[in-house]
Formats: C-alpha cells, structure tokens, sequence
C-alpha cells in the first residue's frame, strides 16, 4: 500500500507559487494501481517542473515503464524553495506529481541528469524522500537510487548519492532492470540490497560505484579505479538502442496544465552526431548515428499531434538538418499540414543555404521565427580547433539568403573560453556580426533587421577530445566578454542593430568541477548543499561564492582545488575519473583528436568519408542506420 | 518583406457560443494562463472549426471574462467563442468536455444570438461566492456582521505596481454564515475544528474585490484569522436579479439559480 500524500499537501499549496506545477493531471499522464505493479520506479527530473516535464528522456522512460503490466512509473521534479520550506514545517515528505505518492516507498528512484548544476537538486529530493544521501547509509527500506543522462558518463562527483548509474540509451535497460528486480522480489529478495545491486553491475551495464574502490597518488592524481568484489566487471558499458523506429516513443507525449519551456511536441529524427565538433559531448557519447524513417516519423508527428493538441512539432536531433530525407520530409509535412495551424520548427540548425529552403517549407503556414546559427568559435582558425568547419563567407552567404527569403532576424550562437582561443579570436565575432548585418540590409534595402549574438562558456567535458583541456578561468572569459562588447559596439550604426546575450563565467567554472570531478568532489556537493545551495542552473539562485567557499574548506588540505580540478591541463597518461566507464570511444582516439585540434587539423564525417576508427561501432557491436529509403508520408486517414 | 501573404483565406466568425465551465478539485490551482493554454489545445484536439484572427500569428477567437484567481474554484466561469463553421452548441460543449482534463468541466453553452442582448460581460456584473473557513460560525459570524455595519473597509493588496489599497466593503451585496452541515469529521464539541461557511453576492467592480480582499477586511475590522487557508469557491456570476441575488448569464428568462 502507498497513501496519497495530496490531502497534506492541498492546504501548502494555496501559500506557494505556480501550485499547478505540483498537482499532477497532466493530458496523457497515467496513474496506475500500486498493489498490480511488482516494480514501482519513481523517475526525477531533478530541476523545476517547467523545464522538467518536456524532457524526452523522462517522458520516454515513464510511457515505456507504464506499458508493461507488471510495473509502474510516475514523475517527480524540484520543488522550489517555498514548498521546501513549507514541506520541512509540516513534515510532507517528496512526493510523485501523479499519485502523490511518497517518494520512498518505490523501489527504484530513476533520475536524469542533463546537467550537472541539478546534482544540489538530488540532494533536495532525497533529504525530502527521507532517504539517507549517502547510499551506504540505505536500507531494504530505501528505493535504489539510479542516475542516467548525459551527466551520468561521469557520475563519480555524485557517486557518494548513487547506488547505481546507466549509461547511454534507457529503452531497453530500464526494461531489463524491470525484469531483474521483479525476478528478485518474487525469488524473496535474497541477499537483500547488495546482492540486488551485484546482479545489476554482473551485468556489465549498470555502473555501482561502491563495488569499485579508488586510489590516489601522493600529487592527487588518481591511481587507479578497480573493482572490489568478484562478479562485478572491470568497465561498465554504455548501452545503444538500435531500430528508433521500433522506439517510436513517446506516443503520447505529457501536455502540461503549467507553463513549461517548450510548448510544442517533439519528434527525434534520428540519434547520434558524427559532426565530430570536438567540444560537444553529446555528439561523442551517443554515437552512432541512427535515424528514424521518414514514414515513422510522419506517423509520430499525426499520432502526437493528436494526442496532444499542440500546434507546433519540432525536430529534434543534434543537427537535424542532417537527416538524409530531410528536404522531403520537410516539404512534405509542410503540404499536408500547410492548411492547418500547425507550424514545424527544427531548432538545431546548421550554417548553410540549404537551411534556408527547410526554413521556408516550415513557415509556409506564415509563422516565422527566428533563425539561428551556430558557428561556435568566433574565427576560422578556431573553428578549426573545435572541428565546426564553417567559413566567414558561408556564413555571410547564409544570412544573406535567410534576409532575402523574408527573415528579419537571425540569432548566432558561439562559445567562449574554448582550447587555444585568444582574444582576437573572440574579437573576430563582432566583425562577423557587423558583416552579418550590412548583409541584411544590402539584402533587404531596408534597416529593420536585427542579429543576437548569444555566447555561452565553454566547459570541458568527460568523453569528448577536450577533456584534457584546461577550462579558462572567469576572469579570462568575462575580460574577452567586455571586449567584445566593446568592439560590436564601436561602429554605433551597426551595433544598434546587434543584441549580445551571454552568462558570466562563473557558473561555468563550477560546472566544470562538477563535469570533470571525482569522488573527492562529492563533498563540496554535500557541503554547499547544506549551506543552501539549490537550483544552480538559476543566477537568481546560484551563489559562485558559496561554491568556491565550501571547495576551499573541503580541500583545505588537500592537493587538489577548484583550480586542479578546472583550469589545469591533463597529461596523457593521467587516469581520469571516467576511464573505467565506456562510451566506446578509444581513448587514444580522442588524444589523437585533441592533438590534431592544437595543430588545427579538421576531421571529416564518417557518414559520408571513410570510418576514422573513434572505436565505438566495433567496441559496442553497433552501425551507422542512415537513409535515404525513397519512401513518402503515408497518406492521412480521411477526415469527417 | 515576405511575398506569401499569412492566412489568405480569412474566414469570418459565422457563429459565437458561449459557454460556462468549472474549475474544480485541484484544477481550481490553474492559473487563468494555464486554463486558456489548454483551452486552445483543446479546441484543435476536439476539432471545433475555430475562426481565427488575422495577422502572421492567427489566434483562435476567444473572448475571456472575469476569470477567478489562482487557488479559487469555480462553478461559473464564462467565456466566448467564434466559429468559421456553425455548430450544435451543446455538441461543443460535449466535444471539449471530453477532452478538457477532469476538473476543467464545460457545463453549458448556448449560441449568442439566444443569450440575452449585450455582450458576456455586460451579464456579468455580481459573483456569488461560497468560502469554507475553518472556524466557529459564531465567530466569523460577527466577524461578518462587524464588516456589514462598516461603510467601507480599505484593504491592501499586493499588485505587479507595487502596494495599491481598495475598498473590499461597498462592492459585497450580501453576505451569509452557517456551520458546515456536510463535514463529518466535525463533531460538536471540538469547536477549534469547526469549519463555517459562508457565502456572498459581490458586485463586479474595478478593480475585482476578491475573497481574499474580504477575509483581509475581516482581520481588519473584527481581528478574525481562520487556524487554516480558506477554500473559496465561485458558484454563480451574472447579472443581479431583484432579489439580490446572481441570475444565469446566459439566459433571457431572469431566473435566480439557487
């Protein structure tokens, strides 16, 4: 039996913000019954419901998890300070947004990392759950605590919180986790919470941090990760579904009563990037490339749409642009919802004329939003650096087609602080937006348009070539920062035409800490945490300060630092945190990528150029699934 | 600019239907944004033949009014549609119930060529509001009757423009207490438990008195302050009928519900 926890928690509502966030009765949300489910998973999106509820990975997992019978799955999300608060003075532990149920009574506490600034959130839930943080304090009474998403390919800053984490795709593991522990419940739990957790590393897919031990050498670099106990494999394998169009998930995607950040149904045209954008870790740890159909997507799309009422549908992949049908996909989705008010987006664009035709099947209904580019590195020499092989006069040449099509804005997007990058590289942004904008109004005759230059700071990261890289301070970036506004605003005529968007870097510096950590840093986590850090991917809530305050006291006597972990430079033959967790990327590989970026030398794309050997489809029996398939969207059954 | 011209084929409204719903339960803690984002999902998911607005964002036509705050349920609100195509009423309101979660029910619809002259918010012009309070009858009782004798009580209220100060007294027509008959888990004796209800006719003036503005009154002139948040419920808006009290918008028959 699990009580619903909504009659406490109906009175705290009326006294907090946005109480429609935690009442649940979203459109396609399913609330099944507690006693005909062998497996119960609670899955957390650990930040605010608006950004949480259109996550794909979690609404995938929840539709996969509820059409098995014998198990359930329902949603919890943060909660803000103010119901904190409120749920600490009336003793109302976590709860589930669908049946309110209590957080603890699940077996499994699936959360999804897409970033590191939730890893505070984590401990928020729990301590609300009144589940102990750390996992070697858990008993039989306590869900296993799981973590999946990007975040969790190095998981070992949070690995204190985690019995356990999953790499890669979820479909299938979730699945076969479902599978273990319903056989292990009815053989009476033998062995009790160690035995279950050995079954599941035995697999060699889940990932048990305290079955491996850590060792340092005297300088702080580690020595060595290996495991503890027999049964329990040397490395933990990521795990790739194949076949998206037999993952056509979700079918039904969740409609939120509340705001969320995305007001629109998505469809994934196809998973993996083989771009080979060295920053980018998405691109390297979800390879390789595997598109959807184009019949299965158009059947997603009507299915969705549907479904759900949503009058926009994006196309969601890496770099949709790629996919090998996308002109007729676009053209023909584009005629059969032209009459509609449907309008199509495909939010990730790439720097050439052909995205211009896309984007003009997809406003043909009228709707017309901005564009956006992304050349990451502000000069060519740095382009070929990070592998973004776009030149000044691609670009140029774009925009140009983009303000003669009936564009009136566009938005740019770059990075700062990447390996190698001087301030002339970053100066070299506002000549290229200054271009940008005499481009439109030659195009256009007219003044009346506009560029927005968003910049984002750049943080090394697990799995990629740059994980060597020693990330600029923030002292480095917010300096290149003013410059650059400086020089956009010199030419007045120009500039007023030109918006700059950018974060400081200070947030960007402690999320490199929490992306390249170890165990070590699990203690900054938990102490900052208790000094009140939550909600760290919000400036209004982020204190850099408070980080930097609970690191120094954690290391006061330590080798290692905010600094060590961040801005310093890594050797070649340093174990990193992350070795013993596979992507299937070989790892001299990548040292080869990162030396051919400091000499500037690009890398092609294997869909289209011989394999270049990166290590993933060998090590992990995988292949590219590319079309074309030459077919069409099926006809739309009738309408009344 | 672009050469394509947007919705070339702009139908006019052939028809408007009113409706009323209810927000119920917990969809009472939809905000009116909330409520008219899944309004217009709705529309598209229950294929009503929607006339829209013109322009290079077309909008359905929908006419809201007097929405009820956040945290507040209600039996009676209104708003009204206008249609490309001419439909059953009732079949509409049936074709959007069955989509629209549970809590957000359509209740009636009428064409607006049936409902009295005048436009929707012309007819609404009281609100008839019902509030559970947790406390003795008898003391909000004379905490009520303090704030009737007053001529006005001014109430501060928080607003996106900082603090501004209303009069939550000349707007209330009326304004009744008794115990609440129906709660069970109330026995006689322990009258720290006790819940009241209480129920008022408010005119609908600018700016909207609310039942918070009310309660805000009663601490004022009486010090009443309820051990727990009230639950407020609107149960009718309309134009006021001789009695005094809320008669149904929608209808050219002048019958008081209720």
């Amino acid at each position: 039996m699990s009580t619903s926890l909504f009659p406490r928690l109906e009175p705290l509502l009326a006294q907090v913000n946005k109480p429609i966030q935690y009442v649940g009765g979203e459109l396609n949300a399913r609330i099944k019954d507690w006693d005909a489910a062998d497996v119960r998973w609670a899955l957390l999106y650990p930040d605010a419901y608006e950004v949480g509820l259109p996550n794909q990975g979690v609404q995938i997992l929840y539709e996969v998890l509820n059409e098995r019978p014998d198990c359930l799955a329902e949603r919890c999300y943060a909660v803000w300070p103010d119901l904190e608060a409120l749920l600490r003075a009336h003793g109302v532990p976590q709860f589930t947004v669908d049946a309110h149920r209590p957080v603890r009574d699940f077996d499994v506490l699936g959360v999804s990392f897409a970033t590191e600034l939730g890893y505070t959130n984590l401990l928020t839930t729990l301590d609300l759950a009144g589940i102990p943080l750390h996992a070697a304090d858990r008993t039989e009474a306590d869900p296993i605590v799981l973590a999946g998403g990007h975040a969790a390919f190095n998981p070992e800053p949070i690995a204190d919180f985690l019995d356990a984490a999953v790499l890669g795709d979820g479909e299938q593991m979730v699945g076969m986790i479902t599978d273990l522990i319903a056989e292990f419940k009815r053989a009476g739990s033998p062995g009790g919470r160690d035995e279950l957790l050995t079954r599941l590393a035995e697999t060699g897919g889940v990932y048990v941090p305290r079955f491996y031990d850590v060792s340092y050498h005297p300088d702080g670099q580690l020595a060595e990760v290996r495991p503890n106990r027999d049964r329990v494999p040397d490395r933990v394998r990521k795990q790739t579904v194949l076949d998206l169009d037999a993952w056509p998930y979700p079918k039904t995607p969740l409609v939120p009563l509340a705001e969320s950040v995305h007001e629109r149904m998505s469809v994934e045209i196809f998973r993996g990037c083989t771009r080979g954008c060295r920053f980018c870790q998405a691109g390297m740890i979800t390879r390789p490339v595997r598109e959807r159909s184009l019949q299965g997507i158009g059947q997603m799309v009507e299915q969705g749409l549907a479904a759900t009422g949503f009058d926009e549908v994006g196309l969601l992949s890496l770099s949709s642009a790629d996919h090998s049908e996308i002109g007729p996909l676009a053209k023909q989705l584009a005629d059969r919802y032209e009459q509609s008010k449907v309008s199509l987006s495909l939010p990730s664009t790439r720097v050439d004329a052909f995205n211009i035709e896309l984007a003009n099947e997809f406003s043909r209904n009228g709707r017309r939003s901005g564009l956006t580019f992304a050349p990451e590195g502000g000069s060519e020499r740095l382009r070929r650096v990070i592998n973004k092989m776009v030149s000044h006069e691609d670009l140029i040449s774009t925009v140009t087609a983009a303000y003669s099509s009936g564009w009136r804005q566009v938005k740019l997007y770059f990075m700062c602080g990447l390996p190698t990058e001087t301030d002339e590289d970053v100066l070299e942004i506002a000549r290229m937006a200054h271009d940008v904008i005499r481009a439109g109004r030659s195009a256009t005759r007219s003044k009346d348009i506009r560029a927005t230059v968003s910049i984002g700071g750049f943080v090394p990261k697990p799995h990629t070539p740059f994980q060597w890289a020693a990330q600029a301070s923030p002292e480095v970036v917010d300096g290149r920062l003013r410059k650059l506004r400086t020089a956009i605003n010199a030419d007045r005529s120009l500039g007023r035409n030109i918006g700059m968007r950018y974060h400081d870097g200070e947030p960007s510096l402690i999320e490199g800490l929490l992306s390249r950590g170890d165990r070590r840093v699990g203690a900054v986590i938990e102490r900052v945490w208790r000094a009140g850090a939550r909600f760290d991917g919000w400036s209004e809530h982020f204190s850099y300060q408070r980080w930097v305050t609970a690191a120094e006291a954690v290391f006061a006597d330590s080798p290692v630092g905010l600094d060590w972990f961040t801005t310093r430079e890594r050797d070649a033959d340093e174990v990193l945190p992350w070795d013993h967790l596979d992507s299937g990327l070989d790892k001299q590989w990548l040292w080869d990528d990162w030396q051919d970026a400091l000499t500037g030398y690009e890398q092609d794309d294997c869909r289209w150029t011989p394999c270049f050997d990166c290590g993933v489809c060998p090590s992990m029996g995988t292949d590219i699934q590319i079309g074309p398939t030459g077919r069409s969207l099926l006809p739309l059954a009738a309408k009344r | 600019m672009s050469r394509r011209v947007p919705d070339a084929v702009h139908v006019p409204p052939v028809q408007r239907i009113r409706l009323r719903y209810a927000k119920r339960d917990r969809m009472r803690f939809c905000s009116h944004r909330d409520f008219a984002r899944a309004f217009e999902r709705s529309l598209r998911r229950a294929e009503i033949p929607m006339a829209y607005s013109a322009g290079f964002h077309p909008h359905p036509r929908i006419s809201y009014v007097g929405a009820a705050p956040t945290g507040v349920g209600s039996e009676a609100e209104y708003l009204e549609i206008a249609l490309a195509e001419v439909r059953n009423p009732v079949e509409v309101a049936a074709a959007l119930d069955a989509v629209l979660p549970p809590g957000l029910d359509i209740l009636q619809a009428v064409d607006a060529a049936d409902c009295p002259p005048g436009s929707l918010a012309d007819a609404i012009q009281a609100s008839h509001w019902q509030l559970e309070v947790a406390a003795d009858p008898a003391e909000l009782a004379a905490a009520v009757e303090a704030f009737l004798r007053a001529d006005q009580v001014l109430v501060e209220r928080l607003t996106k423009d900082g603090r501004r100060e209303i009069d939550a007294r000349g707007a209330v027509l009326s304004a009744t207490v008794s115990p609440d008959l129906d709660d069970p888990s109330v026995s006689a004796a322990d009258s720290a438990r006790r819940r009241a209800i209480m129920r008022m006719v408010v005119r609908q003036v600018t700016p909207t008195v609310r039942p918070d503005d009310v309660l805000a009154a009663l601490r004022s002139v009486a010090g009443f302050a309820p051990s727990e948040p009230v639950r407020a419920t609107r149960l009718a808006q309309g134009p006021v009928d001789e009695a005094g009290g809320v008669a149904d918008p929608l209808r050219r028959t002048e019958l008081s519900i209720r």
